[in-house]
């Protein structure tokens, strides 16, 4: 290597460190900025809730314990509020050392940012100057009322919905899947079976309802025959293809070194099918969500969905927006859980499919 | 020599179960004759379509004959053993298993796992893996794969190793490495060979003798001895005879037709 090859080579390595350096101060003040932005839409909608009168003052709103803090509607939505705020703090706070967090962070900043700003411009007028009809659009401070009105039934619906709904969908999925072994392993029961799992699979699981509520003895088992429905088929149905379509030359490795059927079967074939499986079981939880507010609305003693039913012959549709909340918080909830099970079982197959 | 292992009386297989019109009635073999004996190393080679894959899979008992038998030491071979350890073209490796769970999963599937546990890593560092324990098949390369495949049909300990073209999706390079490993396991394990390929300078690199098989009916047309002294030079004049001659008598078997 020549002198001015030498000295050329250091003068790039110094400018790529440089620039790496340059990188880092940018994405600190990159990422302060982005958490800024995310916090003060939810500022914006807090001030708004403080500095923004009543349109019907005079009136007094109730309060309620909580805690050591005495709140009404809106000391508690600002409370919430608050609470979003230091969660995006924190959330930020982390962004700082995790890298891949960090991207994401940054790519949401500018949504929640309007997200702000949307609760803002409900609140005016959904409560606020209340221009949205009412008591149909209420605003998000009436909603979350609701959990200060009806703490414990909410509580108890939530308990209720998600016993039934964890209890049934298990053995759906249990089910589906030792049948779609039996379909997928032995021609015999393909032939038996899969018309039959066909014809049922098509059919909506609502179309049963009547049949459950007047065939089965309570109420309680005609939902788990709904929902067990509902998870069955396309766990059975999705296993089974899953286990026919294993390589052929999975199955003779297998038998070279020895195996027998019942290690070809839950050793080979079944991890092979795990990939659709867990198709089958994400599409089986959403229809068993459908199932189960279903199931609840016709003839539930209990359950989120039986709660929704009460609470309109009230016309109490802030409650009823309230419960779509607790849904929407609770599915994501077990769809996230299904997700983070599904990427630890198929974590062998990362980089492979996309 | 050594004593007689294998012996492939006048075997025949048509396949006629096919569901695929064109192969149905094609004579994959017809009156097969072959003995290999111990601690051979054999190499099948022949274009495609000449039934060396379908021989190994007989050997292998993937497959049956219709006419003919093949024995292991007089015993008549009616479906896969560990005994008879089988390395795919590719596709052969667990991809649900890590490097680690699919060599034992040869100890595991005759539930001896418990007892012979230390093996695992004894055959993952004779193929020269060790460190990729953890690592799952898709993250590494085609020829750690097959070499992973080898360790996994190892622990079982065979008497005869039967390879299909495993090197036929690798690279150049990675097909010298992979051909050295093969002779040093060889020499370790002292196991029988028998490797399906249709790369010339492979099978004369590694073989003692060299069968060659022509296709429509497939059948073996010569059988060569291949007395070249080990590490064989593929530069030298002997092997560049050796490859010019098999060239040509694949060139005049398929003026035959």
């Amino acid at each position: 290597m020549d002198a001015a090859s030498v000295k050329g080579s250091a003068l790039l390595a110094n400018q790529a460190h440089q620039k790496g350096k340059a990188t880092d101060r940018s994405y600190a003040k990159k990422l302060t900025l982005a958490i800024l932005l995310t916090v003060s839409g939810f500022l914006i909608a807090i001030l708004g809730n403080l500095l923004i009168p009543q349109i019907a003052e005079g009136i007094k709103t109730p309060t309620y314990e909580l805690g050591a803090l005495t709140v009404d509607l809106n000391g508690f939505y600002r409370l919430v509020l608050s609470g979003i705020i230091l969660l995006y703090l924190l959330l930020g706070f982390r962004a700082f050392f995790d890298e891949k967090y960090r991207a994401k962070y940054l790519r949401q900043a500018r949504f929640r940012f309007v997200m702000g700003l949307v609760l803002l411009a409900y609140d005016i007028c959904g409560t606020k100057l209340r221009i949205t009809p009412q008591p149909f659009f209420p605003g998000p401070a009436q909603i979350l009322e609701t959990f200060l009105i009806d703490t414990q039934q909410i509580y108890t619906n939530l308990l209720y919905s998600l016993r039934l709904f964890s209890a049934v969908f298990f053995s759906g999925v249990v089910l589906g899947v030792s049948t779609g072994i039996l379909i997928g392993w032995f021609p015999k029961a393909y032939y038996w079976i899969y018309p039959v799992l066909r014809l049922t699979g098509v059919i909506p699981a609502v179309a049963w309802m009547p049949f459950a509520l007047t065939m089965l003895p309570a109420p309680f088992w005609a939902a788990t025959f709904l929902i067990a429905i509902c998870s069955w088929f396309p766990v059975a149905s999705q296993t089974a293809f899953g286990i026919k379509s294993t390589p052929r030359t999975q199955f003779e490795a297998a038998r070279t070194l020895g195996a027998k059927t019942p290690y070809l079967v839950f050793r080979v074939a079944v991890p092979n099918a795990m990939p659709q499986i867990f198709t089958g079981i994400t599409t089986a939880c959403a229809s068993s969500f459908t199932c189960l507010v279903m199931a609840e609305m016709m003839g539930q003693p209990g359950g989120l969905g039986y709660y929704i039913n009460v609470v309109k012959v009230w016309a109490a549709y802030y409650k009823v927006f309230a419960t779509i909340l607790v849904m929407a918080i609770l599915f994501s909830l077990i769809l996230a859980v299904l997700g983070a099970v599904r990427a630890y079982v198929l974590r062998w197959q990362k980089g492979q499919l996309v | 020599m050594s004593e007689k292992e294998l012996e492939i009386r006048d075997v025949s297989r048509i396949y006629t179960d096919s569901g695929n019109a064109q192969a149905n009635g094609v004579e994959a073999l017809q009156h097969v004759n072959l003995d290999v004996y111990e601690g051979e190393f054999v190499s099948i080679i022949g274009p495609s379509g000449c039934g060396k894959t379908t021989l190994l899979r007989l050997i292998g008992g993937l497959d049956l004959p219709q006419a003919g038998e093949i024995l292991l030491h007089g015993q008549a071979i009616t479906g896969p053993d560990p005994s008879r350890g089988y390395i795919f073209q590719q596709g052969g490796l667990f991809p649900f298993m890590t490097v680690e769970g699919n060599v034992a999963s040869g100890l595991k599937a005759r539930h001896l796992y418990g007892k012979k546990k230390q093996d695992v890593q004894k055959y993952i560092d004779l193929v020269g893996l060790t460190g990729f324990e953890k690592a799952y098949p898709h993250e590494i390369s085609g020829g750690m794969a097959q070499r992973v495949a080898i360790a996994r049909a190892l622990i079982n300990e065979p008497e005869l190793l039967l390879l299909d073209e495993p090197m036929g999706a690798l690279d150049s390079f990675t097909r010298a490495d992979l051909q050295e490993k093969l002779l040093e396991i060889r020499q370790k394990s002292g196991a029988t060979m028998i490797l399906v390929t249709h790369d010339v300078d492979e099978a004369i690199y590694l073989s003692d003798r060299l069968v060659i098989m022509t296709p429509r009916p497939g059948r073996i047309s010569e059988i060569l001895k291949i007395d070249l002294p080990h590490p064989r030079d593929r530069g030298s004049e002997a092997f560049s005879l050796l490859r010019s001659s098999i060239l040509e008598k694949f060139h005049l078997a398929s003026a035959h037709e």
